[in-house]
């Protein structure tokens, strides 16, 4: 019989496990957050289907997932770059050249905010506080990457290291 | 970034070897877990631990400032499931210290957490990791590890009949999470919108079972407040304002970082251990206590000390200890438009005054900074903020009008002088120059 979740791999599925665990047995929901990132790790990004197959592996509702991939910012609703930067340009982080480095890696790639290059290799986004303004300027590769203190010698270097 | 300086250094001992001290055979080097050694062995009443968190006054790191022993004391003493949860959901512009204590030393959150557990007779406890810290996420549970597999975490702890889990519950980039209820409602794997209180999570908390929710900063001073008594903890501080306090020092100073001085330190003495204005450039203005808290002016914070009482009095808050430094080169019109942007974006979208208003507050602040500001705008900024305050199921709708209502009166001419004119009253190239980006590095290329 085929699982609506059978699209997910078995090791996204044992993972998901390890976080349903972390939580009362009859509150599997809990690990929808964890289990949207595991699926969004192994697909590049979440489409209709892939929230609906997590949620059918919680035993939720595919709404109840939706939701929760809607509201919160870091998960992809559409497909990114092979690089997803996100820098922070919030008050703290500008005064030191958040905004500054935002336009630089513009400058660099030809793209803007939300866009993707033409190779597909990398997407762009503003960030908001990222709760690092100490190192600002301050990105993030792939939601889970942070770059700290990103002056233009650190962004070159960064995006030649992004093969 | 690691710790720089400190004054009478507490919750920062164990940071001195930056990333080579966080694991537990470097906190129990330090006398990590000796207190909870010392409650479980002692079988230590719970009315004495929480009359020993009351005494030290500690108050909750978070910005509330709500006193830490008392909240304890809310618990419901029968019910039979209670939770302990930490808010580690850190981001509110300008606070970055919930980081380095999970980096440096998270045991200190650890123990914290399982002593207030057994302090409120709960058995689980989940720390709410903030979404952009990954990294910190991966080391918190590692640390986990470590505890479960010494024996701190699990059934019976140490011999005793106390039994306490502890999980790591990872956000993914809702600032309202931050908001404790709203934490709770994503902990159950749901939209992060705030609840209605009461009831307070005390009575109706996580799944609905009573629930103690406190700040990192909170529970990694705990142990320490145990180890040195309540009393000599508060006479750290000042009456009132016990211990001492973290504080995020960003923006425009030589050194930005994470500073632990007493509570009462005044400013002017943090501001130099962050290395002082960078450039030697002038101070304009301060937000004391992250994005949310009224803006000061350069003359006004220079006259505070650094507690709650002492910022409250100049007019603003302490909140999360968060201190945004700004100098000549800012324009405020510029800032605060920003700030009312990050606010529209993070409105969880519940309460129609949070919803209209802040997206309301950021398209006027836009165009009063693009040259389209009309002379009625700031009677109109206000209003709108009337019509927020107080009128939302949570405070963000406040956070965002008190950074609007505080700059609009301090720096009113600024404003006036963008809608006349139609342009700064700070140079453009003066307000690029102030980032340092650009002259970082020399050998970089241009924009």
């Amino acid at each position: 019989m085929n699982n609506q979740y059978d699209m997910l791999s078995s090791e996204s599925l044992r993972r998901i496990d390890r976080e349903v665990a972390k939580y009362p047995a009859d509150q599997k929901q809990s690990a929808v957050m964890a289990a949207l990132v595991i699926a969004q790790d192994e697909k590049g990004w979440l489409a209709k289907e892939t929230i609906a197959a997590v949620a059918s592996y919680l035993g939720m509702a595919p709404i109840a997932a939706y939701e929760v991939a809607s509201f919160y910012n870091m998960y992809d609703l559409n497909p990114v770059g092979k690089y997803k930067l996100t820098v922070c340009t919030n008050l703290p982080c500008a005064l030191s050249g958040g905004v500054h480095a935002a336009d630089y890696v513009k400058q660099k790639l030809g793209i803007d905010f939300n866009e993707t290059t033409a190779d597909g290799k990398f997407t762009l986004k503003e960030g908001e506080c990222m709760g690092a303004c100490g190192d600002a300027p301050v990105m993030l590769v792939n939601n889970k990457r942070m770059c700290s203190f990103m002056l233009p010698e650190q962004i070159d270097k960064l995006l030649a290291e992004c093969k | 970034m690691a710790l720089i300086d400190t004054i009478n250094p507490l919750l920062t001992t164990g940071w001195a070897k930056g990333d080579a001290g966080w694991s537990l055979k470097d906190y129990e080097a330090r006398g990590g877990y000796a207190q909870l050694k010392r409650i479980l062995s002692s079988k230590m009443s719970q009315d004495d631990l929480i009359a020993e968190v009351k005494k030290s006054v500690l108050r909750g790191r978070g910005g509330a400032g709500f006193p830490t022993g008392l909240k304890w004391s809310f618990m419901p003493k029968a019910a039979p499931e209670k939770y302990v949860v930490c808010n580690t959901d850190e981001g509110e512009p300008g606070t970055f210290k919930d980081r380095d204590l999970l980096r440096f030393d998270p045991h200190s959150t650890i123990e914290g957490m399982i002593i207030a557990g057994y302090a409120v007779g709960a058995k689980r406890g989940y720390n709410y990791i903030h979404g952009e810290i990954f990294e910190i996420y991966q080391r918190f549970e590692e640390a986990l590890d470590q505890a479960r597999a010494a024996g701190y975490l699990g059934n019976n702890i140490l011999g005793s009949d106390f039994s306490f889990d502890l999980f790591a519950h990872h956000g993914w980039g809702a600032y309202i999470c931050g908001e404790e209820t709203g934490l709770l409602e994503s902990i159950e794997g749901k939209k992060g919108q705030p609840r209605f209180k009461p009831p307070f999570p005390a009575n109706f908390g996580l799944y609905g079972k009573p629930t103690t929710i406190n700040n990192t900063e909170t529970f990694a001073a705990i142990p320490f407040i145990l180890g040195m008594g309540g009393e000599a903890y508060l006479n750290l501080g000042k009456p009132n304002n016990g211990g001492t306090k973290l504080f995020s020092v960003s923006g425009h100073v030589n050194r930005p970082g994470n500073y632990e001085v007493p509570m009462g330190t005044p400013f002017a003495k943090l501001l130099e251990m962050a290395g002082g204005m960078r450039g030697g450039r002038k101070l304009k203005a301060v937000i004391p206590g992250g994005s949310s808290a009224p803006v000061l002016p350069a003359d006004v914070v220079m006259e505070c000390t650094m507690d709650y009482d002492s910022i409250a009095k100049a007019g603003s808050m302490l909140g999360s200890g968060a201190v945004i430094v700004m100098d000549e080169t800012v324009c405020m019109v510029k800032a605060l438009e920003r700030l009312s942007y990050f606010y529209f974006e993070e409105s969880c979208g519940q309460c129609t005054p949070c919803r209209e208003g802040s997206g309301w507050l950021y398209r006027v602040v836009h165009r009063i900074e693009h040259g389209e500001g009309r002379p009625e705008d700031l009677d109109l900024l206000n209003r709108v903020t009337d019509n927020m305050m107080g009128k939302t199921i949570c405070a963000l709708a406040d956070a965002a009008a008190f950074p609007v209502r505080s700059f609009i009166k301090h720096f009113k001419s600024e404003f006036e002088y963008h809608i006349e004119h139609k342009k700064c009253l700070v140079d453009p190239d003066v307000q690029r120059a102030g980032s340092g980006f650009f002259s970082a590095s020399a050998t970089a290329g241009t924009v």
